[in-house]
C-alpha cells in the first residue's frame, strides 16, 4: 500500500526522537519454526578473509562486486568504499562473478566453487543468476561443476552465456570443460571437454570479435595428503568460430607438460595477449606475450612474483587503456609498465593476491582481492587501503571462556589467531580484537581457570602459551625426543583442555600427548593411532610441476581429541585417515572402534568427536569425506564407548558435516555444522532443520555452547564468528507446545544491565558486530501467523497494573518481543521547543512481571522475573532512594505540565472572548500578560532546539535533573539533592504564583466566560496525563 | 463479526486457490484487491486519515497520516503537545520539518522527483498497476513470517539515486491462506544500509467502511499501530503545501 511507504517515513522520524489438527504430529522446518531467532554476526572484519574475484560494472564505476572464498558475494554501490553481502542464501564458496554487458544493472551471474585450490578450499554447487542486480538468485544448473572459473556473457545477447568449468579437485569428473547456453541458462551444452582430470581454468572472449575465444585447461588433483599440478593435457586453446572448434596455440611455449596457465587479452588491443605458464623447466615458467593474437609467444619474465604457487595465483590483468600495463596476482602482487618485461611489487597489503581489477575510467584506481579482504588503491597500486566492512574471516575453530560477557577465541586461514569480546559498548568493532598468534591460526583455547591462552600456527610449528596478566609468552609444542618417531602434526593440529584438571593440556600428532603442567612437559599416552600409511607421507614430492610442500598436506595425523566431561579417563581421538579410537583408562590401552561404524567408507576423515555430558560412553562422531570426493554427510552416535554407532543424519542435511554440538540440558537438541550452514534437531536427529535466519549458508567448522548464557557460538569459515543467542527456547519445544495456539517459553531471569552507553569509535564504513540483546525478552510460539484482527501485548506488574505496551511478533513459529524495562515517560509541559529530558522513561526495579498477550478475544499471560545486574555494587537502600526521587521528580514534571496546560487554556479562552467582545480587550490583556509572564518562567517560550536555544527555565532545569536521576541506578548524589532543593523552591514558588494569579483573576475571568458564553472546560489532572 | 466475514472470504479463496494451481501475478493481485474491498470501493476513495501511535523507547507518540488522491500526503507527529509536520507533499513539493529549528525545509530535488513518480499510487500501487506503467511478475511460493506466501515482484517507474537511474522494485508477500499482503521488501538504495532489504510486515487487518487496512505495520521491529482510520476526511489542502516563510 502507498500508505505503507509513508509509514516507513514515520518510522525514520521516530528514530530521530528516540493447518494441522491437534492429533497430527507437527514437524516444523526452518523458517516455520525459528521465526525471530536470529543469528548475530560479530565479525571481525579487521583482517577480513580470502577474496577470490572482483568484477566491475561496465559503465557505472560505483558498482563493484567482490567474491569470497567462503563468504559469498559482496556488492558495493559506492565505488568500493563499503560492501554488503548479497548471496547469503546459497553456498558461500565462489569462483567468479560476471555481469551481463547488455543488462548490467539486472543480470548478474555467479559461478560457485573457489578455483584457488589450496588444501582448505571449499566446493561449489553450480551456477546462479540474478535478474535484479543481486537481490534474488536462482540456481541455473551445472550442479556437479564443483568449481567454476569463468563466465562470459555475449555482449549483445544476454541469453548466450559461456562457462568455464574447472571441476572437481579431489576426484575425476565428467562435468568439466566449456559449457554454453543460448536460453539464459535453462539448458546447457558441453562445447569442449578434454578429459575427466583436466578442467577449464580460464575462458576469455575478444570483446571486439565475440567469435574469438581463448581457454586454458589445467590437469590437477588434490588428495588428503598430496597435490599435483600439471600434466600432458594442460594446454592453451583458441577458437575463431565462436567455440565450435578449439586449437592449441603453443608456438613459442616450451615442450613438455604444463601446469596451470593464466591467459588474458589487452582490452585496448585484441592482438596482444599475455599468458603465465607453469612448465617442466623452472627457468621457462612465468610470463609470455603474444602480439599476433596467440599465433606466436615470447617468454618475457620468470621473476618470483610471476611464477609463485600457480595453483593459488593465476590471474593476470591488463590496464583497460594501456596494453603495456600488466598486473599479476601473487604473494605480493606485481605490476609492469613496460609490456611485461620488468615488474615491481604492488603496495603494501595483505599477502596472497588472487585478483586485480582496474577502474573502468581511471586506471589509477585498482582493486585487489587478497587472503585478507579487498584492498583499493588510488595511485596505480603504490599505496593500498583496506575495505573495512567485509567480515569474511575464515575461522577453523572457536572456543569461549566463562567470563561475563564472554570472549571468543579462534584461528583463521592466513590471518593468525585472535580473541575478542561478544559484547562491547556501541558494538564489537575492530579495536576490540586482540592478536594471539601469527601465521595461519587454528585452535585457540583459554585455560579453564587461569588467564592463560593456548594458541598455535600451522602444523604446530609453534604452540604458544600466553599469560594475559603478566604477558609471559612461552612456546610449548611437543617436540621429538631421542629414539622415538618423528612427530606428524596436522596443518590444523588438535589441542584440548580437561574440564576436570584445569592445568591438563592435550595435543595430537600421530600420538596423543598429555601435559599436566600447561605444556611445559609432555607424556605420550597413546601409540600411533593413525593408519601410518607411508604412501600418504611423501609430502616432500607434492605439488606437481611446482613443488609445494607447505605442510598443508601432512597426513596420517590425529585431528580431534575429546576428554569425556563425565570421566576424565575416557579420551577419544579421531584421525584424518579415518580412525576413531577410545581409551577408558586414561591412555593405557586404546580401542580402535572404526570398524564398528557401519556404513562409513574406509579412511573417511574423523573431523570431530563430541564427548557427551550425558554419559561417559556417549559420544558423537563426525566424519568428512570431501577430500575423497565424497560429499555425503556422516554423523554417528554411540552410547557404549564406540561398540555400536547409529547414524543421526537424515535427507534434510545438505552438505558434508564438520561439527556437532550437543545441548547440555536436552539430549535431543543437537546442532550440526555443515559446509552449507547450521542445522538443528529437536528430536535427537529424527528431523533436521536448516537454520537460515541471518545465518548465511556458510561452512560451520566448529561450535561451542555457553553454559551460562545458552548461546551457540559458531566458527564459520568465511563469515567470521556468528552467535545464536540463548537457544533455551528450543529445549522446551515438543508436540504439546507445538499444538498450542500460543506458548510462552520460560527464560532465565532478565538482567537490567548497568553499562556504558558511550558508543563505538568506528566510522560508517567499518563493520561493527552486534551486541547481544540487553532487554528483557518475551519469547513465545504462535501456531499460526496472526493476520486478521487485533493483537497486542503489554507488560504489567505483579498486581496487574499496566506498565507499558509493546509490539507483539505475529509470525508462525517463535516470536521475540523486547522490553527495555522502561515505564511510561512523563507528560511534559508544552513549550516553544522540545524538552528532550521529557523523553526519558523511569525504569522498573527488579521484581516479577507479567506479559499479557491479547489476540482477538483470547488472553494469554506469562510471568517472568527481572533482576538487578549481579555485578553491580549498588545497595538496595540506594536503589530505593533513586526510585523515590525519580518518582518525586516525575510527579513534579507532570504537575508543571498540567499547570502550563491550564494557563494555555485560559489564554486561549481569553483570545476567544476578545474576539467576541472587543470591550473586554483591555482587562483581558492584563490577565493574559500576567499568565504569559508566569509561563515564561516555567518553560522556554523562545529559541530553537540547537544553538539558538533560549535560557533554560523551570521545565528544562527540572527535566534535566529528572532525566539524570531516572537514568542512574544509584541514589541521587549530594550535589543533585542540593540542586533539587533549588528547583523545588522555584517549583513551589511557581505553583504558588499560579494559584495566586488564578484566585486573583478567576472571578473576572469566569464572569467574562459566562457573559460571552465561551466554552471553557479544563481536563482533570488524571485526564490530562492519560490522554 | 467483520473479522469473521473476512475469514469466510479467505476460506473461500483458499479453496479457490487450491483448485487453480496455475498462479499468475494478476491472479494474486486481483484476489488481494477483492479481499481488501474490491476495486470499485478503492477507486471511490479520495483520501485516508490514519490516527496511529508508535512506541519510541517507552514513549507513545501520536502520529497522524493523511494520504490523498494525486499523491498528496502529510505526516504529523505530536510531541509534548506540539504538532510537527514531519513530512508533507502537495504533488509538487516534498518538505519536512527541521528538528533543530522546527522550521519547514524542502527535501532535495531527487527525493521530490522520486516521490512524484508515486503520484498515482493512492490508495494502493497494486490497484490497476498496469495503467500506472508498472509490471508485476509471479515468483512462486516462499515462507515469510512462518507462513506460506505467494511472492510477487512489482516493478515501478525507475527512481534516480545520486544521479543514476535505478529500478524501483517492491516484493510483495501474499499469505496464501487469505490473499492479504503480510510483508513487502524493497532494496535500500542509499546510506549505510544500502544493498540491504527494508522489510515491512503487515497484520491486524480490519475493515473500515468496506475496505480492509492493516492496523499494524512493523518495520525493523518498530510498530505503527493504527487507532482509527477515516475515509475521505475533511482536510485543509494548504497543509500539504510548503508553508510561506
Amino acid at each position: 500500500m502507498k500508505i505503507n511507504k509513508i509509514l516507513q517515513i514515520v518510522w525514520v522520524s521516530c528514530l530521530m526522537v528516540s493447518a494441522l489438527s491437534a492429533q497430527d504430529k507437527i514437524v516444523l522446518k526452518g523458517k516455520e519454526l525459528f521465526g525471530d531467532m536470529k543469528a548475530r554476526h560479530i565479525g571481525p572484519a579487521l583482517m577480513s578473509g580470502r577474496m577470490t574475484d572482483i568484477e566491475l560494472h561496465p559503465t557505472n564505476n560505483k558498482i563493484v562486486y567482490a567474491a569470497a572464498a567462503g563468504g559469498g558475494v559482496w556488492k558495493s554501490a559506492d565505488g568500493g568504499a563499503s560492501f554488503s553481502p548479497i548471496f547469503d542464501e546459497h553456498i558461500q564458496s565462489i569462483g567468479c562473478v560476471a555481469i551481463d554487458p547488455s543488462k548490467p544493472d539486472q543480470n548478474i551471474w555467479v559461478g560457485t566453487g573457489e578455483t584457488w585450490t589450496r588444501n582448505s578450499v571449499s566446493v561449489g554447487d553450480g551456477i546462479y543468476k540474478s535478474v535484479d542486480g543481486g537481490q534474488n538468485w536462482k540456481n541455473m544448473g551445472l550442479p556437479k561443476s564443483d568449481r567454476i572459473s569463468s563466465i562470459i556473457i555475449d555482449p549483445k545477447n544476454g541469453d548466450i552465456v559461456w562457462v568455464g568449468v574447472l571441476g572437481a579437485l579431489w576426484g575425476d569428473s565428467e562435468e568439466r570443460g566449456i559449457y554454453k547456453t543460448t536460453d539464459g541458462g535453462l539448458t546447457w551444452t558441453k562445447m569442449f571437454f578434454v578429459d575427466n582430470k583436466t578442467g577449464c581454468s580460464d575462458l576469455i572472449m575478444d570483446k571486439n570479435n565475440p567469435n574469438i575465444m581463448y581457454a586454458s585447461f589445467w590437469e590437477f588433483r588434490r588428495t588428503g595428503w598430496s597435490f599435483s599440478s600439471g600434466g600432458s593435457q594442460s594446454a592453451l586453446y583458441k577458437s575463431t568460430d565462436a567455440g565450435k572448434t578449439w586449437n592449441k596455440i603453443h608456438n613459442g611455449f616450451p615442450a613438455g607438460k604444463f601446469g596451470r596457465i593464466a591467459v588474458t587479452i589487452a582490452p585496448s588491443n585484441s592482438n596482444i595477449l599475455y599468458a603465465v605458464l607453469e612448465t617442466e623447466k623452472p627457468e621457462l615458467n612465468g610470463l609470455y606475450r603474444s602480439d599476433d593474437a596467440g599465433a606466436n609467444w615470447k617468454h618475457l619474465n620468470n621473476d618470483f612474483g610471476l611464477v609463485v604457487r600457480p595453483f593459488y595465483f593465476s590471474r593476470i590483468t591488463v590496464d583497460p587503456k594501456n596494453p603495456d600495463i600488466v598486473v599479476k596476482g601473487g604473494l605480493f602482487g606485481s605490476i609492469s609498465r613496460d609490456g611485461g618485461k620488468t615488474f615491481k611489487n604492488l603496495g603494501n597489503m595483505h599477502s596472497d593476491i588472487h585478483d586485480i581489477a582496474f577502474d573502468i575510467n581511471d586506471s589509477n584506481r585498482i582493486y585487489c582481492a587478497t587472503d585478507g579482504g579487498v584492498y583499493r588503491s588510488w595511485d596505480g597500486g603504490s599505496t593500498m587501503e583496506m575495505v573495512s566492512n567485509i567480515p569474511t574471516s575464515q575461522f577453523y575453530f572457536v572456543s569461549i571462556d566463562d567470563k561475563s560477557p564472554y570472549s571468543v577465541y579462534g584461528g583463521l586461514q592466513d590471518n593468525g589467531s585472535w580473541y575478542g569480546p561478544t559484547k562491547s559498548p556501541g558494538g564489537i568493532e575492530s579495536r576490540d580484537w586482540t592478536r594471539i598468534g601469527y601465521g595461519d591460526g587454528f585452535r585457540v583455547i583459554k585455560h579453564p581457570t587461569k588467564n592463560i591462552i593456548y594458541s598455535e600456527m600451522q602444523g604446530a610449528e609453534n604452540v604458544w602459551r600466553f599469560n594475559t596478566d603478566s604477558e609471559e609468552l612461552i612456546t610449548i609444542q611437543p617436540l621429538p625426543v631421542k629414539g622415538e618417531a618423528k612427530l606428524r602434526f596436522n596443518w590444523n593440529a588438535p589441542m584440548a583442555v580437561s574440564t576436570k584438571q584445569p592445568d591438563r593440556f592435550y595435543m595430537g600428532s600421530q600420538f596423543v600427548h598429555k601435559s599436566e603442567d600447561m605444556g611445559l612437559s609432555w607424556t605420550k599416552i597413546s601409540p600411533d593411532l593413525t593408519t601410518n600409511d607411508p604412501i600418504k607421507q611423501d609430502q616432500e614430492n607434492s605439488g606437481g610441476l611446482s613443488k609445494d610442500n607447505s605442510g598443508a598436506e601432512k597426513h596420517c595425523t590425529i585431528f580431534t581429541i575429546a576428554e569425556s566431561p563425565v570421566d576424565e579417563k575416557v579420551i577419544w581421538a579421531g584421525t584424518d585417515d579415518g580412525n576413531i579410537q577410545v581409551t577408558q583408562d586414561g591412555g593405557k590401552s586404546w580401542n580402535n572402534v572404526t570398524a564398528n561404524v557401519v556404513g562409513l567408507p574406509k579412511n573417511t576423515w574423523c573431523y570431530h568427536i563430541e564427548a557427551s555430558v550425558f554419559g561417559a560412553g556417549i559420544a558423537y562422531a563426525v566424519f568428512e569425506g570431501h577430500t575423497k570426493n565424497d560429499y555425503n554427510a556422516y554423523t554417528y552416535k554411540t552410547t557404549d564407548f564406540g561398540k555400536t554407532w547409529k547414524s543421526i543424519i537424515t535427507a534434510d542435511v545438505n552438505g558434508f558435516v564438520k561439527n556437532i554440538q550437543e545441548d547440555f540440558v536436552n539430549e535431543n537438541l543437537l546442532f550440526l555444522g555443515t559446509e552449507k550452514g547450521l542445522y538443528i534437531t529437536i528430536d535427537g536427529g529424527a528431523n533436521w532443520s536448516h537454520f537460515t535466519n541471518n545465518m548465511p549458508h556458510v561452512a560451520v567448522y566448529y561450535m561451542e555452547l555457553n553454559k551460562k548464557t545458552n548461546d551457540l557460538v559458531l566458527a564459520t569459515h568465511g563469515r567470521g564468528i556468528i552467535i545464536l543467542d540463548d537457544i533455551s527456547p528450543l529445549r522446551q519445544i515438543n508436540q504439546e507446545v507445538l499444538n498450542k495456539d500460543v506458548h510462552f517459553f520460560d527464560l532465565k531471569p532478565a538482567v537490567i544491565e548497568e553499562q556504558s552507553n558511550f558508543g563505538s569509535t568506528a566510522t560508517e564504513l567499518e563493520f561493527i558486530g552486534n551486541n547481544p540483546p540487553d532487554n528483557a525478552q518475551i519469547i513465545y510460539y504462535l501456531k499460526k501467523r496472526h493476520t486478521l484482527g487485533k493483537m497486542d501485548i503489554e507488560i504489567q506488574d505483579a498486581n496487574g497494573n499496566k506498565i507499558t505496551s509493546l509490539s507483539p511478533g505475529k509470525q508462525k513459529g517463535i516470536n521475540v518481543v523486547n522490553w527495555n524495562y522502561n515505564m511510561k515517560n512523563p507528560k511534559t509541559a508544552a513549550g516553544k521547543v522540545l524538552d528532550y529530558s521529557g523523553f526519558t522513561s523511569p525504569r522498573v526495579q527488579e521484581g516479577t512481571f507479567k506479559a499479557v498477550l491479547t489476540k482477538g478475544k483470547d488472553t494469554y499471560t506469562h510471568t517472568f522475573k527481572v533482576v538487578n545486574d549481579p555485578k553491580s555494587a549498588i545497595s538496595a537502600a540506594d536503589r530505593l532512594k533513586q526510585k523515590e526521587m525519580t518518582k518525586t521528580l516525575f510527579d513534579m514534571v507532570e504537575q508543571l505540565a498540567y499547570t502550563v496546560y491550564q494557563m494555555d487554556q485560559i489564554v486561549k479562552t481569553i483570545d476567544l472572548m476578545v474576539d467576541k467582545n472587543k470591550s473586554f480587550a483591555k482587562d483581558c490583556a492584563k490577565i493574559k500578560t500576567a499568565y504569559e509572564n508566569l509561563k515564561a518562567k516555567m518553560v522556554v517560550t523562545t529559541g530553537d532546539n540547537y544553538v539558538g536555544s533560549a535560557e533554560k527555565q523551570l521545565r528544562e532545569k527540572l527535566g534535566e535533573l529528572y532525566a539524570n536521576i531516572a537514568s542512574n541506578f544509584t541514589a541521587p548524589s549530594a550535589s543533585q539533592l542540593e540542586n533539587f532543593e533549588v528547583i523545588k523552591q522555584r517549583f513551589d514558588g511557581a505553583m504558588l504564583d499560579f494559584k495566586n494569579l488564578k484566585s486573583k483573576n478567576d472571578p473576572a475571568f469566569q464572569k467574562q466566560v459566562t457573559a460571552t458564553a465561551t466554552p471553557f472546560v479544563l481536563k482533570s489532572f488524571d485526564e490530562f496525563v492519560k490522554e | 463479526m467483520k473479522t469473521l466475514k473476512l475469514s469466510m472470504v479467505a476460506l473461500f479463496l483458499t479453496i479457490f486457490t487450491t483448485v487453480s494451481n496455475a498462479q499468475s501475478a494478476d491472479d494474486v493481485i486481483s484476489k488481494y484487491i477483492t479481499t481488501i474491498g474490491g476495486s470499485e470501493k478503492l477507486k471511490a476513495l479520495k483520501g485516508v486519515k490514519m490516527e496511529m501511535t508508535t512506541n519510541g523507547g517507552g514513549m507513545e507518540i501520536p502520529v497522524e497520516v493523511y494520504t490523498y488522491l494525486g499523491g498528496k500526503m502529510a505526516v504529523k507527529l505530536n510531541l509534548q503537545g506540539k504538532e510537527i509536520t514531519q513530512m508533507a507533499y502537495d504533488g509538487n513539493t516534498l518538505w519536512s520539518t527541521n528538528f533543530m529549528t522546527m522550521k519547514a525545509e524542502k527535501m532535495d530535488a531527487e527525493a521530490t522527483a522520486n516521490m512524484k513518480l508515486n503520484d498515482a499510487d493512492f490508495p494502493d500501487p497494486l490497484l490497476d498497476y498496469k495503467a500506472k506503467g508498472y509490471t508485476a511478475e509471479f515468483l512462486g511460493k516462499e515462507t515469510k513470517e512462518g507462513a506460506e506466501c505467494f511472492k510477487v515482484k512489482l516493478t515501478k517507474k525507475p527512481v534516480t539515486i545520486a544521479g543514476v537511474k535505478s529500478d524501483d522494485v517492491v516484493f510483495y508477500y501474499f499469505e496464501t491462506e487469505n490473499n492479504l499482503v503480510i510483508a513487502s521488501e524493497t532494496e535500500i538504495k542509499e546510506g549505510q544500509m544500502k544493498g540491504q532489504k527494508s522489510v515491512s510486515k503487515m497484520s491486524d487487518y480490519q475493515e473500515v467502511e468496506g475496505v480492509y487496512f492493516p492496523f499494524s505495520v512493523n518495520q525493523f521491529g518498530q510498530e505503527l499501530k493504527v487507532k482509527k482510520i477515516t475515509l475521505n476526511p475533511v482536510y485543509d489542502e494548504k497543509a500539504f503545501a510548503f508553508p510561506a516563510q
